[in-house]
């Protein structure tokens, strides 16, 4: 059994995770029973090679995706077996995200899209933290752009401060610099690392880029569904190092 | 190509079928109208070809005013002239007939049986007898008695033995009914008419106004001699005055008045189609214009293949002339349903048991639909077709997004279109058209509804939000509100398909409105009378009562003043025009506010006449002018002009003197007008009704009671064009339906991420609903406002026939807004529903 402290400290436990697709000859095994901690104020990336199911534990852990087996637990909140009505509440009010196609919505401006998720919940902003948060993703001057007047950067960068603004307990981030060139990818991920240190945000960001990778504290690999391993404060080329070996075990297990 | 084509269109069947069913109900319509026409006129052939079999040659006197049209015959043929027919060689015998439309029969309610159309007649039993089925009792041998048709019978409620009342061109008499009779074939009456049978002395009387005089003669070809050939003689021998057709002949031209009546249905059946189907194109343009927005990257694709612009415009084209094919074959089989259910319908009610030909597909409810089906769907499909064909190849590169392109060429080209269209109303409505006036008009507004849907989306922006605003009260309202104004054309197309429909009905009823409050306006400034004997309703044919109640009333305690009027056709130096008669001119003077022009216009006496001063004017007359004035009965008189007066709204023409109202067709009075000394308005209205007990046709009103009766009729016709055009509004419901949908599929993403960032599934719902409200409410007040506009165009242009008032009807314009909201409310149910059970995940990985 955990500590009440070190249950405080972790953000997601997930517990035996199995998620299976299809049935009979069709089935597909996304993941493996996989079990994991990410702790409280630490930014996590998640690694491994195409299929290996990396997206998938990131759905589920997200409440997107129901498991087939096993746990999850957002804070205190297990997420399985919620109903739709108390997902759509946990999305609100616990989580955030970041999508590789930005994902603004076309009609607000970059302002509204920042507070959307408070306006749909009805809340009002903490000001000071609004404030905050604008200079910080630096559109200060753009908040009454509409997101085509805006480049793909800049609309990273609302859709990262749009995750910040209700200061969930998680950021959820899918390839965040997937569809950047690498100077706009470089200002989201120092964005993403600042939010860790100054503001002790927690973010889980699934990657395949090893440059983006080695701005997290800490990188789990996946490889057909199994927590294969971790690496701590890692260098790019560690990381590199790493999906090498998984990319021969992939091609020698016959994928 | 083609293949390719064809599966896409496979993989779209739901909105592609919800597109179609507009065609089709379009289609069905003109389908029906094509059925129900040929089925009723083979139908109507066959009668009276069955009627008129065994008439070899029938001689009447030709009217001396004429053209009436359906009006009581007052021509007659004499003994004499049957005298003259039967000398003529090749004539084997002659009889005299009677027949006569106006002779109405009192049913057991007190009232005269109604009639929607077909005529009321009256005939003698003699000439019948042999063409007529006897169901019960016997023929009239006395000249109290009468046999009815059966349908008659059965509408009037009364059975052999019965005392009956029959109202004909003299008052209310009473009858024994001896008999009631069908027709060969088991029917209850030819064609849906009443019929009455006299003894031949009584039909004479009542029916023609005089004894020993018959409104034909059917006359029987000796052996050799053909019908034209006997038709000739006759013709030769009578000379100028007579009218002499052939059995053949005569159920032609009795066939072609019953299908000049029916052309009336197919009108309207046709009226229908063209509104649905203009409507429907609204509906196709935009589900085309959408589905090549979405596939814009698949026709990039195949443009970067190397597909060229023509198999570009092809492949929607194709997609086009399928959906048309689909919609024109349903169309034509649910035509062919409500054409034969409408002629049965016809044939059951309104012609009292027409025995119906069988059915049969006509070419042209084949060819009609096909071209109909097929040609409107590709029409509406040819722009987002050509739309297609423009998609740069580079477009397969690059993300979907389309960007708006500037409005400025379609609004002014929707300015030029409106504008053109205002002048060809204009043209139509004042009557500069060159004889296309109905079609100047019809013209005129399909082009302005053309151009004001062209400028719409330029005002899509400024008024969703306004809109918009009402609901923005909440995120999802806001979201709607956005979404509403975000892609302009599309919501102008969907908003423009609502638009049409409701402007009808606005302006149809601003025109009503207008009416109503102008009449109201007239009576009250111009009628100084307390009571008005009037007929109701219009139950076909001129409602009369007996002038007895006229002297009778003029001697009733606190009368000041009465006067009948009689009205007719005449021919006044020669020229076909209504002329009046007051069976006391003293009073009609300060009754109706009459100015005096010239001359004297409070006395008329034998030998002189009252006219209008524009009708003067017109005609060159001024006090002193002799003139012809020929009537329905006997020779022409010469009168001369002794007063002329100001035209007024409630009396215009000529007026002539009481004692020629024995030559008019029929010497009833029509109306009656009272004044009374104040406080006795009450206990005269009560009296004059008891003594109008004999004349069921009419009643007496207040002034103010005969306003509101006379409008009441308009409000019917309302309440008809409301649930006509109800069909124009469920098919912009679907078109509602159609986009929303299309939206949903297209923003799937969106949804998905709003729905990741916590918006709740009756959120999401709101916020479809509030969109499709705001189109509706702005296609609603599109409507209105060009339904107004045309309204107040046409209420102008009938300035002269009265109309001087433009009154909106404000009260059903409220609720056409209401209705908007429902109808919003309505087709949002399915798209809101399929865009909250959209799956979070798959949205936001969808590509």
């Amino acid at each position: 059994m955990l500590t009440t402290t070190e249950r405080a400290q972790t953000a997601v436990r997930a517990r035996d995770v199995w998620k299976v697709y299809g049935s009979g000859e069709t089935q597909v095994v996304a993941l493996r029973g996989v079990s994991v901690d990410l702790q409280r104020g630490q930014f996590t990336a998640i690694m491994g090679p195409s299929g290996s199911g990396k997206s998938t534990l990131m759905h589920c852990l997200a409440g997107l995706d129901t498991v087939s087996r096993g746990t999850i637990h957002l804070g205190e909140t297990p997420v399985a077996g919620l109903n739709d009505r108390q997902l759509t509440q946990l999305r609100r009010d616990k989580i955030g995200f970041i999508f590789q196609q930005f994902n603004l919505l076309p009609t607000l401006t970059a302002g509204e899209n920042i507070l959307l998720p408070l306006t749909i919940a009805g809340r009002k902003p903490d000001p000071d933290w609004h404030a905050t948060l604008v200079a910080t993703v630096g559109l200060t001057d753009r908040l009454s752009h509409k997101p085509s007047q805006l480049s793909g950067g800049q609309q990273q960068r609302v859709a990262c401060a749009r995750a910040m603004i209700g200061q969930p307990e998680v950021i959820f981030a899918d390839e965040p610099t997937g569809n950047l060139d690498s100077r706009s990818g470089a200002e989201i991920l120092t964005l993403l690392r600042q939010a860790v240190d100054r503001h002790h945000q927690t973010i889980v960001m699934v990657t395949h880029d090893p440059l983006a990778a080695s701005h997290a504290d800490r990188v789990l690999f996946l490889a057909d569904g199994n927590l294969v391993d971790e690496l701590h404060q890692p260098s790019p080329d560690a990381i590199l190092a790493t999906m090498k070996t998984l990319d021969v075990a992939a091609s020698g297990s016959g994928r | 190509m083609i293949r390719a084509t064809l599966r896409s269109l496979l993989s779209r069947k739901a909105r592609l079928l919800l597109s179609a069913l507009a065609v089709t109900l379009g289609v069905t319509f003109v389908a029906g109208a094509s059925v129900l026409g040929d089925s009723l006129n083979r139908s109507f052939d066959r009668l009276f070809a069955g009627v008129y079999a065994d008439t070899d040659v029938e001689v009447s006197a030709t009217p001396k005013v004429g053209g009436a049209g359906g009006e009581q015959v007052a021509a007659t043929v004499s003994l004499a002239d049957l005298d003259r027919i039967r000398a003529i060689d090749g004539v084997a015998s002659a009889t005299g007939l009677v027949t006569a439309d106006g002779a109405r029969l009192i049913g057991s309610n007190g009232k005269t049986v109604p009639s929607l159309g077909p005529p009321r007649l009256g005939g003698d039993w003699t000439t019948m007898e042999s063409s007529v089925r006897l169901r019960e009792g016997r023929g009239p041998s006395a000249d109290n008695e009468i046999a009815i048709n059966a349908a008659l019978a059965k509408a009037a409620n009364v059975k052999v033995g019965d005392q009956v009342g029959v109202l004909t061109l003299a008052p209310k008499q009473t009858f024994t009914l001896v008999g009631i009779f069908g027709y060969p074939g088991g029917q209850d009456s030819l064609a849906g008419a009443q019929m009455i049978a006299f003894t031949l002395p009584v039909a004479q009387q009542l029916l023609l106004g005089e004894p020993d005089v018959f409104s034909s003669v059917d006359v029987k070809a000796a052996d050799g001699v053909s019908n034209e050939a006997l038709k000739e003689r006759i013709a030769q021998a009578l000379g100028a005055g007579y009218t002499v057709r052939t059995g053949a002949e005569l159920a032609d031209a009795n066939s072609a008045d019953i299908k000049e009546g029916l052309a009336f249905f197919g009108y309207l059946l046709n009226g229908f189609a063209a509104v649905s189907l203009f409507v429907a194109c609204f509906l196709i343009l935009n589900t085309f214009s959408i589905i090549v927005a979405q596939r814009s990257r698949e026709l990039a694709l195949l443009r970067a293949l190397g597909a060229n612009r023509r198999q570009m415009i092809g492949s929607v084209l194709v997609e086009a002339v399928v959906v048309g094919v689909v919609a024109a074959i349903l169309g034509l089989a649910l035509g062919v349903g409500v054409g034969a259910l409408l002629a049965r319908v016809f044939g059951e009610f309104g012609a009292g048991g027409l025995e119906l030909a069988p059915l049969a597909v006509p070419g042209s409810a084949w060819i009609s639909a096909f071209s109909v089906g097929i040609g409107i769907t590709v029409l509406a499909a040819l722009l987002p077709a050509v739309r297609a064909s423009r998609i740069p190849p580079v477009a397969a590169m690059r993300e979907a997004a389309t960007p708006d392109r500037p409005l400025t060429t379609l609004t002014a080209s929707g300015g030029v279109v409106l504008a053109l269209g205002g002048v060809v109303l204009g043209l139509g409505l004042t009557g500069h058209a060159g004889g296309q006036e109905l079609g100047a008009i019809l013209g005129g507004v399909l082009l302005a509804f053309v151009g004001a849907a062209l400028l719409t989306p330029l005002v899509v922006r400024p008024v969703a939000g306004v809109v918009g605003r009402l609901f923005a009260w909440s995120t999802p309202g806001l979201l709607g509100r956005l979404n509403a104004g975000r892609n302009p054309r599309r919501t102008a197309i969907t908003a423009a398909a609502l638009m049409v429909g409701i402007a009808l009905i606005t302006g149809i009823n601003t025109v009503i409105t207008s009416a109503k409050s102008s009449i109201t306006r007239i009576a009250d400034e111009q009628a100084q009378v307390d009571l008005i004997v009037a007929g109701d309703a219009v139950s076909g044919g001129m409602p009369t009562f007996d002038p007895a109640v006229l002297d009778r009333t003029a001697e009733m305690a606190g009368v000041t003043a009465v006067t009948g009027l009689y009205m007719d056709v005449a021919l006044v130096n020669g020229e076909r025009t209504y002329v009046g008669a007051f069976s006391d001119i003293a009073p009609v003077q300060g009754m109706f506010s009459l100015r005096s022009v010239a001359g004297d216009i409070t006395s008329l006496v034998d030998g002189q006449l009252l006219v209008d001063d524009e009708t003067a004017s017109a005609a060159g007359l001024t006090v002193g002018s002799p003139v012809t004035v020929q009537l329905a009965r006997g020779e022409p008189v010469r009168l001369v002009v002794s007063g002329i007066y100001a035209r007024s709204d409630l009396v215009n023409g000529y007026v002539v003197p009481a004692n020629l109202v024995p030559r008019f067709t029929v010497a009833l009075p029509t109306n009656g007008f009272i004044q009374v000394q104040p406080g006795f308005a009450d206990s005269v209205q009560s009296e004059v009704d008891s003594l109008l007990r004999d004349s069921p046709e009419v009643s007496v009103a207040s002034r103010t009671e005969y306003i509101q009766r006379a409008t009441a009729s308009a409000d019917q016709v309302v309440v008809m064009v409301q649930v006509l055009l109800a069909l124009a509004i469920l098919i912009a419901v679907l078109g509602v339906i159609n986009t929303l949908a299309l939206s949903v599929i297209e923003r799937t993403r969106e949804i998905g991420l709003l729905r990741a960032v916590g918006l709740g599934r009756a959120q999401t719902m709101r916020m479809i609903t509030v969109e499709a409200v705001v189109i509706a409410v702005f296609g609603a007040l599109l409507g209105l406002l060009v339904g107004t506009g045309l309204g107040a165009a046409v209420v102008r242009a009938l300035k002269h026939q009265g109309i001087t008032d433009l009154a909106l009807p404000w009260g059903q314009m409220v609720t056409y807004l209401v209705l908007a909201v429902v109808v919003g409310v309505v087709a949002a149910v399915l798209p809101a529903i399929r865009a909250a059970r959209i799956n979070v995940l798959r949205a936001i990985s969808y590509e």
